[in-house]
């Protein structure tokens, strides 16, 4: 019954607590919107690549790798010479291997040239293979697969024709030699949706006239002639190696590291992650402060809130005094409507957050490539919303003891 | 009935008690003798602001008196701690305020029933106490249904007759009421007054009403004025 007449005080209060409740909500939505958003990104990031044991590159760091290799985030200070990948591809420990060549875009989006067995042991979100629909792989040397992103920003379907230009946002394009569309990868929320697959070989033919990254003047190779030519690379950026078995992963990882030809860097994906969380976690941190300050700032509002009903309640309190209740029962009866109000925000605060997260989330992808999972609540979240009626609790504990006192001077006879 | 079966046993005795809120106050109140027996009904005629309340206070258990004995129904309220005498009062006593006695949110069924939480041997004296509030509310001339709409929605002399059901329920020895009929017109009055009286009767408390109007006097045992039992002090302000 004492709950029920709690309720009943609340309801009686119902713009005041009504507002606060709202406050607490979109504090608390806001709190697990970026606790979401921060995993989501985390996990969207883990998901970009799998199945991949090392990354290989020239000598640099093992974020900067990753980010250039797998993400297209940054530019490689070196390349890996042919020489070296075919070293490394020779090694008995290589299950599989997969070069990467990097440098140049199409409009926004960068060009990347491997091999066909990119399609095959690309993985991501836990082991997913790239599907290509509509459309096929690389099958002649001016053949482009393109990302879904790449395709609906600029309107592509099959066998439409693409010039590459060369390096990034560079106004050199290499219109002597242009491509056919053969295939759109379907949407996979990686950064490949981003990207236009060409083939090693096709990297090199568009270069054939090009020294020192510029074009020799007046020298344009037919393309026919292009075709008879040996194109295999003389570098590539960056290779991705699969191992037979997971234990040689960093016995293959040092031999690389030591090789004597040239400065290489092999990295696992998952340890050079951790290590961008490292760096990424401090702003993360801050984020995720700024949003429990805002939670704390509803909390203030609901105890001042609680406080400056307290005079206009002293009549009430003074009834319940005169029916025998304690001043604790005074002090328990605020402590709960605090953690009704806190309970309330905190739920609808949940709803609010799902309800934006339903309506967002096709556009979260669009705009930033990030999917959002809409799971139920997990641990954290109930966690999370146990300690914002904690704190309630205890932030209300101040008003509460103020009525306490001012019951006992009270009593029951208060004049108003 | 309470545990005192003694039926000489006062309602309420009060010996040399003394007074003070706080040194610096400037107010005291001194009964050397005071005593209202059982089933008596009491009117204590004081102007307001003369101390009646800071002595119903002082029965209620609200505060303690520096010296001197304060009895209710046999139990020396300066033995008990404060959370007992809070319990006390619960058990022992109804209250009937000059208005405002009613938590407007709850229905007139939770009002009625209020005292009870705190109160459990009151509230297995009541039995069916749901029932008892509904037979007090027809007794009192209060429409039935009444028990579930909310209490804020009533007229000032309905709240008064809920809250005289709230104080009699349970059959608690003693009622105390602090110039209840100040609000209400004088035909509501002097219903009021009649049915407070014949509920009080049956059953079996005491009445200790404060007011300021004499002429309530003609329905009780026995009338006083607060300045020929009381001596009261305050500071020229």
């Amino acid at each position: 019954m004492i709950l029920r007449l709690a309720f009943g005080s609340l309801r009686a209060r119902a713009l005041t607590v009504g507002l606060t409740v709202l406050a607490i909500a979109l504090s608390v939505a806001l709190f697990l919107g970026v606790e979401k958003v921060r995993t989501g990104a985390r996990a969207s990031f883990a998901d970009t690549i799998s199945g991949t044991d090392l990354i290989v590159g020239a000598r640099s760091g093992s974020v900067q790798l990753m980010l250039y290799s797998v993400f297209r985030i940054g530019n490689a200070t070196n390349n890996v010479t042919w020489q070296s990948y075919q070293d490394i591809a020779a090694r008995d420990e290589v299950d599989w291997i997969v070069p990467i060549s990097l440098g140049d875009s199409h409009r926004q989006f960068r060009v990347m040239g491997t091999t066909p067995a990119f399609f095959e042991h690309y993985k991501y979100r836990g082991g997913r293979a790239l599907q290509i629909t509509p459309g096929a792989g690389l099958d002649d040397l001016y053949d482009a697969v393109i990302g879904a992103d790449v395709a609906a920003a600029l309107g592509y379907a099959v066998d439409d024709p693409i010039v590459v230009s060369h390096g990034l946002a560079s106004f050199t394009e290499h219109d002597d030699q242009p491509f056919r569309v053969a295939g759109i990868i379907a949407k996979t929320g990686t950064p490949v949706d981003r990207t236009v697959i060409v083939s090693l070989q096709a990297i090199e033919a568009i270069h054939v006239d090009w020294q020192s990254g510029a074009q020799q003047p007046g020298q344009s190779t037919p393309v026919e002639q292009i075709r008879q030519m040996d194109l295999t690379p003389k570098a590539i950026t960056a290779a991705m190696v699969g191992v037979k078995s997971r234990l040689q992963v960093f016995a293959l990882q040092r031999w690389i590291n030591e090789y004597p030809e040239e400065p290489l860097l092999a990295v696992l994906p998952g340890l050079a992650l951790q290590e961008l969380w490292q760096i990424v976690g401090l702003a993360e941190t801050a984020l995720v402060g700024v949003s429990a300050m805002v939670v704390v700032t509803a909390l203030l509002g609901m105890t001042a809130m609680i406080f400056s009903s307290l005079n206009e309640r002293r009549r009430e309190m003074a009834i319940w005094r005169a029916m025998g209740a304690r001043p604790g029962v005074i002090l328990g009866l605020l402590v709960l409507e605090a953690v009704l109000m806190a309970a309330l925000g905190a739920l609808l605060g949940m709803a609010l957050l799902y309800g934006a997260l339903a309506l967002a989330r096709p556009l979260i992808d669009a705009a930033f490539g990030l999917w959002l999972p809409l799971d139920p609540p997990g641990l954290r979240e109930l966690w999370g919303m146990l300690a914002v009626i904690g704190a309630a609790a205890l932030a209300s504990l101040l008003p509460a003891l103020r009525a306490y006192r001012l019951s006992l001077a009270d009593g029951m006879m208060v004049r108003i | 009935m309470p545990e005192s079966s003694d039926l000489h046993t006062p309602a309420i005795d009060l010996t040399g008690v003394e007074f003070h809120w706080g040194r610096r106050s400037g107010f005291s109140l001194d009964v050397p003798r005071f005593q209202v027996a059982r089933r008596e009904s009491v009117l204590l005629l004081g102007q307001s602001g003369s101390g009646k309340s800071t002595l119903l206070s002082l029965i209620c258990g609200i505060v303690t008196a520096q010296s001197g004995k304060v009895t209710v129904g046999g139990t020396d309220l300066a033995t008990l701690r404060a959370g007992a005498r809070d319990r006390f009062r619960a058990e022992q006593i109804g209250v009937i305020f000059q208005q405002f006695n009613l938590l407007p949110y709850g229905s007139v069924a939770d009002n009625i029933l209020l005292p009870l939480n705190f109160a459990p041997e009151r509230r297995q004296r009541a039995g069916d106490a749901h029932a008892k509030a509904g037979h007090l509310c027809q007794a009192l001339g209060l429409p039935s249904g009444l028990l579930a709409s909310p209490a804020g929605r009533l007229s000032v002399g309905q709240q008064q007759r809920v809250a005289v059901a709230r104080a009699l329920i349970g059959n608690p020895p003693l009622i105390v009421a602090d110039e209840p009929t100040s609000a209400l017109d004088a035909a509501t009055q002097d219903n009021f007054l009649g049915l407070l009286f014949e509920q009080t009767a049956e059953a079996g408390s005491a009445l200790l009403m404060v007011s300021h109007d004499e002429r309530l006097a003609p329905r009780f045992d026995r009338v006083l004025r607060l300045e020929d039992i009381a001596r009261i002090e305050r500071a020229a302000a």
